[in-house]
């Protein structure tokens, strides 16, 4: 199926990218340890920033870098360590029925890429790849400004509900 | 490129996602399990803005960003006060919401 155009440039890209993303994944949900699982995250994370890039999303791109390996990277390290008495493996991370998700997640990949290749099949994401041309700022900021202006007031209203909630609620009295 | 590479990319970070939520035990590493859940969203959004020719996924990616910070900064006060309160953030120990 990939095999038609693998020696695309692009391909090989997002092959060796999402292979380094599906494994730091992993990594997150079997490490013992929740820094290293912290630190696996920002691999996937970064890898998920280089795929906006092979999809042309230059400014969500960015956006991912500055707030999730930026700013979340960082709130997870000082929650992790504010949390914690001891840096290091730990052996109790996991439920004692932790297996259970095991097949409730393969059952739901597998319904997932029955639909998705059923559905899409062989169709290509865009017909010429050299069209694909990165998308101007100007142009998102015309649309978050625009049609989706109100989803940004109430976007703006959580944000600051967010900041006072986490301020009242992890200050000590 | 192909549809189908970016949505199975997406779907497989969706279920290694949905088994961190239902497997670990410790609050954060819940937390961090969903910020994959999210991550692979974002990468579907994406993938049909471009389908598309629309500009709408990255809009609708931006603003899952921006949940997901403000998601992360009141998870981790909780677990915060949860922490202060009980001495341990393992989810199985908080029972008392349980009939």
């Amino acid at each position: 199926m990939v095999a038609a155009d693998l020696l695309v440039a692009q391909n090989v890209a997002f092959g060796i990218i999402s292979l380094m993303m599906i494994v730091g994944a992993l990594r997150v949900v079997t490490v013992n340890n929740v820094v290293h699982a912290a630190l696996w995250l920002v691999v996937v994370l970064s890898g998920a920033a280089a795929q906006y890039l092979l999809l042309s999303a230059e400014f969500v791109a960015i956006t991912q870098i500055l707030v999730y390996v930026g700013a979340v990277m960082v709130l997870f390290l000082f929650g992790t360590m504010l949390t914690r008495a001891r840096i290091g493996a730990e052996s109790d991370l996991n439920n004692k029925n932790w297996a259970l998700g095991i097949p409730v997640a393969l059952l739901m990949l597998g319904v997932m890429s029955y639909v998705i290749i059923d559905g899409f099949g062989d169709e290509r994401l865009i017909e010429n790849p050299g069209d694909m041309e990165p998308i101007p700022v100007q142009v998102i900021s015309d649309d978050i400004f625009g049609p989706y202006l109100l989803p940004f007031w109430a976007l703006s209203f959580v944000l600051l509900v967010a900041v006072i909630g986490a301020i009242v609620l992890a200050r000590k009295d | 490129m192909l549809t189908t590479q970016f949505l199975l990319l997406g779907a497989v970070l969706f279920c290694i996602g949905v088994y961190g939520v239902l497997a670990r035990k410790n609050a954060v590493m819940v937390l961090m399990s969903i910020e994959l859940i999210l991550n692979s969203v974002n990468i579907n959004l994406l993938a049909f803005s471009v389908r598309h020719g629309s500009v709408d996924g990255n809009t609708f990616a931006l603003y899952i960003i921006a949940i997901a910070a403000a998601e992360v900064g009141v998870g981790l006060a909780m677990v915060l006060l949860i922490y202060r309160n009980r001495r341990t953030i393992a989810l199985d120990d908080l029972s008392e919401m349980k009939g």
